[in-house]
């Protein structure tokens, strides 16, 4: 072999006999002996930052998020925070303004809030929300609804397009949502593999297993009230002014943590380290505006 | 000026053959038509294989009936109107100046479209073509004028054309009666042994004035070719309509879906041929209804059950032009409310709209594809259907005034009313719009939080114990549980209400509760009507 300026170029003797048996294989199996490397895995942000740091931080990826293409669960007990990380998700996905993409809610139990969405920031026009079910706590509808869930979910994979479909199986009971078959989950996996379309099932406990490329574990640590007339900020169970009317106090917010319970494939591999704590903060627009609330009062979706 | 003449032969056979020959191959067999109302039923026209079998127009039916291997079929004045609408798209794919001279005839004026479609032989035979797709087989004529192009249509098959000034010497050898003369004049000139075009143009003028009069001279005048006149456009049509009348009604879907498609593929190419699309399809089905199970019905439940007739529209977001995609959302919306008797006549409808265009960028992120997305929306709804009824209590509490709806992008309502919204249709076009929280945080990012409480609604909103302290909920006993749960937190009372004014009128008092649940403390929205004194737990903060 003669390189541009003439000079022969050395190449090792593996060198051809590789490329020998590849030209022989080519028409069976195309670079038989190449290494592909891994397309570059894309990823959007949680839409906090320290979500986001944590989870680059323990799967040793380069920019933190939830990962395209991938399936992943967010699992939490009631009152976790595990919505609102998903909502900020939506409002990432659909309200970011380099990427406005579609996504789509698929509610197995109707819990899903479109105000309290909105005021996420969420963008209700890209989003397209599904209503398999109702939360009527009946066994049998709960099977119904998880079955419709799942088979709205193959629907929408099949259809594409969506930056991110969110599964909602947040108010199914573990007993219900854990006789969903593996293969089911195979199925999701395979059908959003090598797509821009992100999965995310939001549940209880991880359902998935294996098939699942985050699993990220939420927990609430703390709620935080405070009180209009003694203007003092408690978190739940702790004494308050009892000389203070309960009409004065104000859910002010959850205190959430964060934790990667188990990553795979392009991410490393890592488990059961806390990793981030962040706050929300309550939406309600029931107390007068005041100088303290007065930031609360602009995010209601009634408000100005 | 030269103009084209479409003429389609045997009309009434072709417009019925037209629709069902996909299916039963109908083209290939000898096929007559039969009019009037029994006992007096006529054939009136029949196509060249049944002619050549004997069948004749105006034979009654019992003598058609003598010939077995001809098809007999009901005249369908509704699927004539159609084939005429459709050699109309034909001529006004490419000229807008078509005139309607008669059901199986169009004149199409082709002056200055050389320089789009190239010489008037390969436009004559692109108009023989677009007819053959829209199922008819045709005779295509084009001469200087319009008479001279009809005649040469009527009585040439296949494609003609005449060039200027040698329009005497090539209708000479087309028989008298293609010139549509009345019975007398044929009859006279039969006796002078005029019965041709050209025996009739070489008559002497002033001899035949004094024997026909001014008719005489018309007549002559056509036979030489050599008339003028102005065409009348026809309007071109804002909707296409096909439409199709069974022998024997159909009672299933599946049947009815090869029907369906084989309308909807006439349609689509109507549609094609104007560069048009579609945004709204209408399926009207006429229903074979059953009196007498009618009468056994209406005794047993004693309500009146069905009409006649069976009409679904289906309205799409972006403009359409695929068969398939249509047939689907047909079949999906026949199999989600099934006609309640056996279709008779099925009728299709499109509005026209103008063709979508639309490029896609590089760097635009992706978004799903209308056209696929309406076909997956509907069969979403197939498999969520029939959670559309809600209780009567909550259509009261919840404003989601389309309760059916249950697939679409949500749009909150301008109301006080808690978890008021509507669901519109979703569809993958439309126009950016900033959220309002966006807004917001661009104008006040310091005062709006990072990330905001999720709500997660109970709908409908469970009925809960409350046992009170003070006036303040101390313990809930949550549905399904047995024993109460102690509240650890709590914040309120709110009062709301709302249209009092109307019959909806709405009340009541609501809490934020921490409730201590095993190991893990809930935050609950509880509220109590103040109208039935009842409380609700309508949803958790999460």
């Amino acid at each position: 072999m003669v390189s541009r300026s003439g000079s022969a170029i050395p190449i090792s003797r593996a060198e051809i006999v590789r490329a020998q048996v590849e030209s022989n294989l080519a028409k069976k199996i195309p670079s038989a002996l190449t290494v592909r490397e891994k397309p570059r895995v894309e990823v959007f942000s949680t839409g906090i930052a320290e979500v986001d740091a944590g989870i680059a931080r323990e799967t040793g990826a380069e920019t933190g998020g939830l990962p395209r293409g991938a399936l992943s669960e967010i699992c939490g007990a009631g009152s976790s925070g595990r919505t609102s990380l998903m909502f900020s998700l939506l409002a990432q996905v659909t309200g970011n303004q380099s990427r406005r993409e579609f996504c789509a809610v698929v509610d197995a139990t109707d819990a899903f809030h479109p105000a309290s969405a909105e005021n996420s920031g969420v963008d209700l026009s890209r989003l397209l929300w599904v209503r398999c079910g109702t939360s009527s706590g009946n066994r049998t509808a709960a099977f119904n609804a998880l079955e419709k869930a799942l088979k709205v979910t193959d629907l929408l994979l099949q259809s594409g397009g969506f930056g991110l479909v969110a599964v909602d199986l947040g108010d199914i009971a573990p007993e219900v949502a854990r006789r969903v078959p593996l293969t089911s989950w195979f199925r999701f996996r395979r059908a959003v593999e090598n797509t821009p379309t992100a999965l995310v099932i939001l549940e209880q406990e991880p359902y998935a297993k294996t098939c699942a490329s985050l699993v990220l574990q939420v927990k609430a640590v703390q709620a935080r009230w405070s009180n209009l007339l003694s203007e003092e900020f408690y978190s739940t169970g702790s004494q308050r002014c009892a000389a203070a009317p309960t009409f004065s106090d104000l859910l002010r917010g959850l205190g959430v943590q964060v934790e990667v319970a188990h990553s795979r494939g392009p991410f490393g591999s890592a488990q059961g380290r806390l990793s981030n704590l962040c706050h929300t903060a309550v939406a309600d627009c029931r107390k007068p505006p005041s100088a303290v609330l007065s930031g609360f009062e602009t995010q209601m979706p009634w408000a100005g | 000026m030269p103009f084209a003449c479409i003429y389609v032969p045997d009309f009434p056979v072709q417009a019925v053959v037209r629709n069902c020959d996909a299916i039963t191959g109908l083209r290939e067999k000898p096929v007559a038509v039969l009019e009037g109302t029994p006992p007096i039923v006529t054939v009136i026209a029949a196509n060249e294989k049944a002619r050549n079998a004997g069948i004749a127009a105006g034979m009654t039916k019992l003598q058609a009936e003598a010939c077995p291997q001809v098809t007999l079929l009901r005249r369908s004045l509704a699927q004539e109107e159609s084939a005429h609408a459709a050699l109309l798209d034909c001529g006004q794919t490419f000229s807008p100046r078509v005139e309607s001279t008669a059901p199986d005839t169009v004149i199409v004026d082709l002056h200055g479209l050389e320089q789009l479609f190239g010489p008037v032989q390969s436009i004559a035979c692109e108009l023989s073509r677009h007819t053959a797709g829209m199922g008819l087989e045709a005779n295509v004529a084009v001469a200087s004028n319009p008479d001279a192009a009809m005649h040469a249509a009527l009585g040439f098959p296949g494609t003609t054309v005449i060039p200027q000034g040698k329009e005497a010497e090539r209708l000479g050898c087309l028989p008298i009666d293609v010139l549509g003369v009345s019975e007398e004049i044929l009859e006279t000139l039969d006796r002078w042994g005029v019965r041709d075009l050209r025996s009739l143009a070489a008559l002497p003028s002033l001899a035949l004035s004094e024997r026909l009069g001014q008719e005489g001279l018309r007549l002559q005048a056509l036979a030489l070719g050599k008339t003028s006149r102005t065409i009348v456009s026809a309007e071109a049509q804002l909707y296409f309509e096909e439409s199709m009348e069974l022998e024997d009604a159909v009672d299933l879907l599946e049947p009815l879906a090869f029907i369906l498609s084989r309308l909807l593929e006439q349609l689509c190419t109507r549609l094609a041929a104007r560069a048009l699309s579609t945004n709204e399809l209408r399926m009207r089905l006429k229903l074979e209804v059953n009196e007498e199970v009618q009468r056994a019905v209406v005794s047993s439940q004693k309500s009146v059950v069905s009409k006649d007739f069976h009409e679904r529209v289906i309205r799409l977001p972006v403009p359409m032009r695929d068969g398939k995609v249509f047939l689907k959302l047909l079949q999906l919306d026949l199999q989600s409310s099934p006609p309640s008797w056996p279709v008779k006549k099925i009728t299709l409808i499109a509005e026209s709209a103008r063709a979508r265009a639309a490029q896609g960028g590089l760097f635009v992120p992706a978004s799903p594809e209308p056209e696929r997305m309406e076909l997956t929306l509907a069969r979403i709804r197939n498999v969520v259907q029939g959670l559309g009824k809600k209780s009567s209590r909550q259509k009261l509490e919840s404003a989601n005034v389309n309760v059916a709806e249950r697939v679409g992008s949500p749009v909150l309502v301008d109301t006080h009313r808690p978890d008021a919204f509507l669901m519109r249709h979703f569809t993958a076009a439309v126009e950016p719009t900033q959220p309002r929280a966006l807004r917001l945080r661009s104008g006040q990012a310091k005062t709006v939080p990072q990330v905001t409480t999720a709500v997660r609604m109970f709908r409908p909103a469970l009925p809960v114990k409350v046992e009170l302290r003070n006036g303040a909920p101390s313990r809930l006993l949550l549905n399904g549980s047995r024993a109460f749960a102690e509240v650890v937190a709590l914040a309120g009372p709110w009062r709301n209400s709302g249209e009092w004014w109307g019959d909806q009128a709405w009340s009541r008092e609501e809490w934020d509760v921490a409730v201590r649940r095993a190991d893990d403390v809930m935050f609950y929205r509880v509220y109590r009507d103040l109208n039935s004194g009842e409380w609700f737990l309508e949803g958790s903060y999460d």
